[in-house]
């Protein structure tokens, strides 16, 4: 009796199914998307191949991430995924030494050989399928579009490797900038493979001969491109099956073997019986009852409108504003009062300045003599590029222009929300000034692409799919977390057999759950204001709406033109400055209008910044992708900034100093708490006659050195570099190498314990277990607690004398010259702090601190922000160089960190100066912060200042510092402004009182 | 109504008067140990509920109030503390809620203050909190006295025990609900006992503990073998089943015997923490003493456990100095925060011990978890090529089929092993035959 095997694979997004008979010959394959309706599709799919199968005995296991609940719920036999394909290969491909396969959401890497292992992605890392579909519709392309592009790809930027959410903001500054839509794919290729690798390798070599598998690695020749030349494989070494989508299919239906026979009828029937399961969910109430409540809210939002004008009877002035968005372009003509003549809002297509050009050729045409452009303004990520391009009268940050518009629609406004393709800005409004501003940081944005990505793969229109949630019945509770854990929450509900409407309108509530318990951090709505508008295209989705509003228990005003207040706020701007002389191109100028970009590499210093050259006809160009000035021809700003200055004096901790250095070279990692302790140990080895090696100075390479043998892919970026700091030392042939494992700081006596927090205190440890070459090293890494001196030095002269043969009397003095340096290094930052404070107040500059951990002056960690901010007029002053100035303080929190005190300290001095402003730097997976920043924002908000956090990772984002520090010098200049208002009105009331005063005495 | 009392830092205190009007909430870790914590707590004369809930409302509550990216746990704890003032139909005047505190350099040790920090946002700052801690903070109204002390410690021993047993029944027994039924005898047995002042000498632990373990050896059980899976990780998600989504329910269901170290190694690793903290950095030598003594005295009960129960027909817990010294080639002493060293120890127990299945769980981004969890997963695969450890993160939004998924892939392994064992088993009798 033949039987015939057959092995079903359920992605995410795809369904594999496979008929193999008794001798492994493949009878029938397919390879088809599922659009989230699992076992409808698969039933499809056997109804399909009944007639060849009718009354036969089958085996039949399913596998895949939705295979599971299919599998539960028909009581058909199911294997893991991962394993099915390590049968497979066994059979199909012997010899084979690893394998990847890469699927919908999940990514997996088997290696073979003396022991078998198999790794899967964890729960956030995005680079899958999934990703690559995201990132297509980005760059508004086809997958394969998208393939082809990067096939003629000459660079490659950087782009965030960990998780789809990061490399978006990654994508989009290098598109508004004017990159070049090949190099953009195949770095998206590049960041899946470096996401892979990393990943999950785990310190695992991959060698050998290599099978790829999986969708993604079938159809995409680009990714397979990166893959091969990333691994340096040969044709005889990369191997891609035929059938390398449908593996793990048929890796079940040779696992079939081991499972129950059944009649293919009885196995179809318990499919189609699991079809209509539907198992209990998590869900919420509905957003509208009925369709009268619903007439009614759509009815109360309408009225928020603009005047109506005729752009072709009308005469006089007009104002332009654009927005060059993220991910779209917003354009707006008003007349004098306000009225919109002309509006736009499309998709950038990956070119924001062909979009604009051809919108001002249709805007000139329209207005004819009667119109005149007397003004002009633009705003949003790519306001440097078109303001260069097209030569605007204004360039404006988003917060103030989003402003503008929202208090034209609400004078009282005090709050303001803005959901847009990408990003969420959320801001209040005090004295008449923008404050307080939240982002969505990397790992949070559930923004409006997010929807709109999801509505594309069910195959709906995003108004659409919208419109499906508004009468949901049920509602699906989603969660509120980043877009990747979403994913996955919609796959569970698509397996627990919640309808579209119902997923559809849970998208809404986690779009707005995710807004305001993650970015804003609001328990209640008092906490967000009185008088709400909200703005932004996510907004014009009623759904999204509604769920706001419920979330909250308030009404909040939305303009009909949500979407375009960005630009409707800048041309007001341009209507409220008066312009004398317009500088926008004329109709005429538009003509001969050329536009090129080239991608560049800046050498003018160690950052090697990507830079994108833009060139417009007349010989005008525009630089991106800058740090600082010198690119553009101008000199660096050169205000005091402690960043740079600490940076540079202890680079120069290096070498013999002034000892001998023949009792040998110790290499040390100059990384986290070495920041720290640099002074302490150079001047203890040195004048012991080491040589003190440090590693090299840290970059992008120095990170992919070591960026294989990173176990944990959550732990923050400076815990990552660590890596590339001990592989740079081992090439350089030290004799030693020392790392301390320090669970204790230094005692300043400003908290309640002077920890480091565990991934400081441990690292060492966790280095030497997954570094396989530190075993051939002499790695030292003892236990020290330098807060207390006697008890250290008992102890570390032991050690000395043990590890490194130091006479213990020698190692005593050594240590007390080094506790010495270190006092001193305290002093010397002290007192450099005293006085770029002072030298700052001499010639009037704005002071900035800086607040971060010592290892945040390492460039490639703070990505340049000190000197960006320098660029805007700030003198930059470091935490430590301050906190002395205050004494210990009962908090909130358990002050329990000597570096995180160093900044509660420091804020509080910051609140003392009327001329200081603060800024806190946090690491991405930074635990510690997540207690540190609610604390910092207490201190600074409770005495009038602002908070501003910049989350920073591997990837530098510097669009969105660039938001926040300009929002943040409005703000200042805004609150400057009421003072001086509120300064003359009291001197107007005082003599007024005088006055008055005069005439009572007079009487 | 009792008056609020606050100290001078500003802490609302728990006052005695309180004692008599108000209802102790408390978070639930073990649910055998902490059930008789709670039974322990209203015999001296305290109004405790253990919080058992178990909804999506509690990370809803949670979310709300402790910042996102704080660690799982304590968004859990706190968003179920909060759920219950707010739906549990108590007064809110009239509760007070209690949380451990350990201290040390992890996050935990900020648990109370966010626990606070939430009330307030919430507006139940009136809500007085209870650190249940050796000295930390104090209370007129709530204090650990020698005496309770005693018991609570005793009642971590014998937990430890029954749950084990339990463990290693429940998967074969003839008779379903049989282990649990015997967890609930004892449960009840020892909290009347120690009200009574008994079984708490060294001569009668040494004799309650025979009881015990005969008392499960005569459970029926079935003769299969099952695959074993070990769970370690951090404190919350390794212990509570609200924090790691039904962890040993769902192995259970898979057909696995689980294996989970128990409380005790952890209370020892704290206390011995303070010991090494000394002999590290130097310190108080009066602390160092009664440190010693404390875990002299615990220890000294563990060890009696393991000897009776290896000489039953049931698997023994490790020494604690044994799992101590296998842990030396992989971390230092000094490793304290959080799980510390001991983590990666009770991996190496469970290897050791012939479990090399393990479900290694953390919350997401749990600080000490990247060092000695998924840190040491790599070298203890190279010293051990059959270890098959998989590392779970849990947080608000990690699905539990993801999860599930990926156990799953280690099960798969497991069996598959299991298989190849017993057919390399017949094999070898067949040739001996």
């Amino acid at each position: 009796m033949p039987v015939y095997r057959i092995g079903i694979d359920i992605g995410s997004t795809t369904v594999k199914v496979v008929v193999l008979d008794k001798d492994n010959q493949m009878l029938f394959r397919t390879y088809e998307r599922h659009f989230s309706k699992v076992r409808e599709k698969t039933c499809e799919i056997l109804r399909r191949i009944e007639q060849d199968y009718a009354g036969q005995t089958v085996k039949l296991v399913l596998t895949g991430s939705a295979g599971l609940g299919v599998a539960k719920a028909s009581e058909l036999d199911f294997v893991q995924e991962v394993y099915a394909t390590a049968a497979a290969v066994n059979t199909l491909n012997p010899g084979t030494d690893a394998v990847i396969e890469l699927g919908g959401e999940d990514a997996k890497i088997i290696f073979f050989g003396n022991s078998l292992e198999e790794r899967m992605n964890g729960s956030c890392a995005g680079g899958t399928g999934a990703f690559i579909d995201q990132m297509a519709t980005l760059l508004n392309v086809t997958i394969d579009e998208l393939d082809a592009l990067s096939l003629k790809h000459t660079k490659l930027y950087p782009i965030a490797s960990r998780c789809g959410v990061f490399a978006k903001s990654d994508i989009q500054p290098i598109l508004n900038q004017g990159g070049l839509k090949e190099d953009v794919a195949a770095s998206i290729f590049q960041a899946v493979v470096d996401q892979t690798i990393s990943g999950l390798t785990q310190g695992r070599e991959l060698t050998g001969k290599i099978v790829f598998l999986g969708g993604p690695l079938h159809f995409l020749k680009g990714l397979r491109e990166r893959f091969v030349e990333t691994l340096e494989l040969d044709e005889e070494h990369a191997i891609f099956p035929e059938d390398g989508d449908c593996y793990a299919a048929i890796g079940s239906a040779m696992c079939a073997e081991d499972y129950q026979e059944l009649k293919f009828e009885e196995v179809l029937d318990c499919l189609e019986k699991a079809v209509d399961t539907n198992q209990s969910l998590n869900t919420l109430p509905p957003l509208f009852s009925s369709q009268e409540e619903y007439a009614e809210f759509a009815a109360r939002h309408n009225e928020n409108r603009l005047p109506e004008v005729d752009i072709s009877t009308y005469e006089g002035a007009a104002y332009l504003g654009i927005d060059a968005g993220s991910t779209t372009t917003k354009i707006v003509l008003i007349a004098q009062d306000g009225g919109i003549l002309f509006s736009y809002y499309g998709s950038n297509q990956g070119n924001p300045v062909n979009i604009v050009l051809a919108q001002l050729r249709e805007i000139y045409s329209l207005c004819g003599d009667r119109v005149r452009i007397a003004g002009s303004a633009v705003t949003g990520y790519g306001e440097e590029l078109i303001k260069n391009a097209f030569r605007c009268d204004l360039g404006l940050v988003e917060t103030v222009a989003h402003f503008a518009a929202a208090q034209y629609f609400d004078p009282k406004v005090d709050y303001i929300i803005d959901i847009g393709g990408q990003d969420m800005k959320c801001f209040k409004i005090r004295n008449d000034a923008v404050d307080s501003i939240m982002l969505n940081e990397a790992c949070s944005s559930g923004c409006g692409s997010f929807i709109e990505t999801f509505a594309k793969s069910m195959g709906y229109s995003i108004a659409d799919y919208a419109k499906l949630g508004l009468f949901a019945k049920a509602p699906v509770n989603l969660g509120s977390r980043c877009t990747v854990f979403m994913n996955s929450s919609v796959k569970q509900a698509q397996k627990d057999g919640a309808p579209v409407e119902d997923i559809s309108a849970g998208l809404s509530i986690s779009v707005v759950k995710n807004a305001i318990y993650k970015v804003i951090r609001a328990a209640t709505a008092d906490d967000l204001g009185k008088n709400i508008v909200v703005q932004g295209g996510t907004f014009l989705n009623d759904a999204v709406l509604r769920s706001f509003e419920m979330e909250l228990g308030r009404q909040v005003t939305r303009p009909t033109i949500a979407g375009l207040m960005g630009a409707f706020g800048a041309a007001l701007t341009a209507k409220n400055s008066f312009i004398q002389m317009p500088s926008l191109l004329r109709a005429e100028d538009l003509e001969g209008f050329v536009h090129t970009a080239k991608a560049s590499t800046c050498h003018l210093c160690t950052n090697h910044c990507a830079l994108t050259i833009n060139r417009f006809n007349g010989g005008r160009s525009y630089i991106s992708g800058n740090r600082c000035s010198r690119p553009l021809g101008r000199e660096k700003v050169s205000t005091p900034n402690m960043y740079a200055l600490k940076y540079k004096a202890l680079r120069r901790m290096e070498g013999k100093g002034r000892g001998s250095g023949t009792r040998g070279r110790v290499g040390i990692p100059l990384c986290l708490n070495m920041y720290e302790n640099l002074p302490f140990w150079y001047q203890f080895f040195t004048s012991l006659n080491f040589e003190v090696v440090l590693s090299d100075e840290s970059s992008r390479a120095l990170y992919s050195k070591g960026q294989r043998t990173i176990p944990s892919d959550t732990v923050c970026y400076p815990a990552k570099l660590v890596h590339g700091h001990i592989m740079s030392l081992l090439e350089k042939n030290v004799d030693y190498i020392f790392y301390p494992c320090m669970p204790y700081n230094f005692d300043e006596g400003i908290s309640d314990n002077n920890y480091n927090c565990p991934v400081v205190a441990y690292y060492p440890e966790l280095l030497a277990a997954n570094i396989p070459a530190l075993k051939q090293t002499k790695f030292l890494m003892p236990y020290f607690g330098m807060h207390r001196p006697k008890d250290f030095q008992k102890r570390a002269e032991k050690y000395f004398a043990k590890e490194m043969d130091v006479d213990g009397a020698q190692s005593g003095f050594a240590i007390d010259l080094a506790y010495k340096a270190y006092h001193k290094w305290r002093e010397n930052i002290v007192h450099a702090g005293e006085r770029t404070i002072s030298e700052a107040r001499t010639r009037g500059n704005r002071i900035l601190v800086l607040c971060g951990r010592p290892y945040h002056i390492d460039p490639e960690i703070s990505h340049g922000i000190d000197e960006l901010c320098a660029e805007y007029g700030f003198v930059i002053v470091t935490e430590d160089a301050v906190s002395d100035q205050m004494n210990k303080e009962k908090r909130t929190v358990l002050n329990q960190w000597s570096y995180q005190a160093r900044m509660y300290n420091a804020a509080r001095y910051v609140c003392e100066q009327p001329d200081m402003e603060l800024i806190q730097l946090v690491s991405f997976g930074c635990g510690t912060d997540a207690i540190t920043g609610d604390e910092m924002r207490t201190i600074l908000e409770s005495h009038g200042k602002l908070y501003t956090q910049l989350k920073i990772d591997e990837i530098s984002n510097l669009g969105a510092v660039r938001i926040r520090v300009r929002s943040l010098l409005a703000a200042m200049e805004a609150r400057d402004v009421h003072k001086r208002k509120e300064q003359a009105e009291q001197k107007q009331a005082a003599s007024c009182e005088h006055g008055n005063e005069k005439k009572a005495w007079e009487l | 109504m009792a008056e609020l009392v606050y100290d001078n830092n500003g802490r609302l205190l728990f006052t005695k008067e309180m004692k008599e009007e108000y209802t102790l909430l408390m978070p639930q870790m073990l649910p055998v140990h902490f059930g008789m914590f709670q039974k322990l707590l209203q015999l001296e004369g305290y109004k405790v509920d253990m919080l058992t809930t178990h909804h999506r409302g509690i990370v809803d509550e949670g979310q709300k109030y402790v910042h996102n990216d704080t660690c799982y746990p304590a968004l859990l704890v706190i968003g179920q503390l909060i759920d219950a003032i707010k739906n549990g139909g108590y007064d809110p005047h009239k509760v007070a809620l209690l949380i451990t505190q350990t201290g040390g350099g992890c996050r935990a040790s900020n648990y109370i203050h966010l626990l606070r920090k939430a009330l307030l946002k919430a507006g139940y700052d009136y809500i007085p909190v209870i650190s249940v801690s050796f000295g930390l903070e104090k209370n007129p109204g709530f204090g650990l006295t020698i005496p309770l002390i005693k018991k609570l410690v005793y009642a971590m021993l014998y937990g430890d025990v029954i749950v084990d047993l339990a463990n290693q029944v429940r998967p074969y027994e003839v008779e379903e609900g049989a282990a649990n039924r015997m967890i609930e005898h004892w449960e009840n047995e020892l909290v009347a006992s120690f009200d009574k002042g008994r079984r708490m000498k060294f001569s009668s632990f040494v004799q309650t503990i025979h009881e015990i373990v005969a008392d499960y050896e005569a459970i029926p059980v079935r003769q299969e073998e099952k695959v074993k899976v070990g769970v370690v990780g951090e404190i919350y998600v390794k212990f509570s089943p609200l924090g790691n989504n039904n962890l040993e329910a769902f192995l259970l269901g898979e057909g696995c015997e689980v294996v989970v170290p128990g409380l005790t190694d952890f209370m020892i690793f704290k206390v011995f923490n303070r010991i090494t903290d000394v002999q590290l950095y130097g310190g108080n030598k009066i602390k160092y003493l009664f440190c010693k003594i404390l875990m002299n005295y615990i220890v000294k009960r563990q060890n009696t456990v393991i000897e009776i129960m290896e000489k039953s027909r049931f698997r023994a817990p490790t020494h604690f100095e044994q799992i101590h010294q296998s842990v030396q080639p992989y971390l230092g002493d000094g490793n304290k925060m959080g799980e510390g060293w001991l983590l990666t120890g009770e991996m190496l127990e469970l290897i050791h011990e012939g479990i090399p299945n393990i479900v290694c769980t953390q919350p997401f981004g749990c600080l000490p978890n990247h060092i000695v969890g998924k840190g040491m997963i790599r070298p203890l695969k190279d010293d051990y090529p059959d270890s098959n450890i998989v590392a779970i993160d849990y947080d608000p939004s990690a699905t539990a089929i993801n999860q599930e998924n990926r156990i799953k892939l280690m099960l798969a392994n497991a069996r598959q092993k299991m298989k190849q064992e017993k057919k390399q088993a017949a094999e070898q009798t067949n040739t001996q035959g």
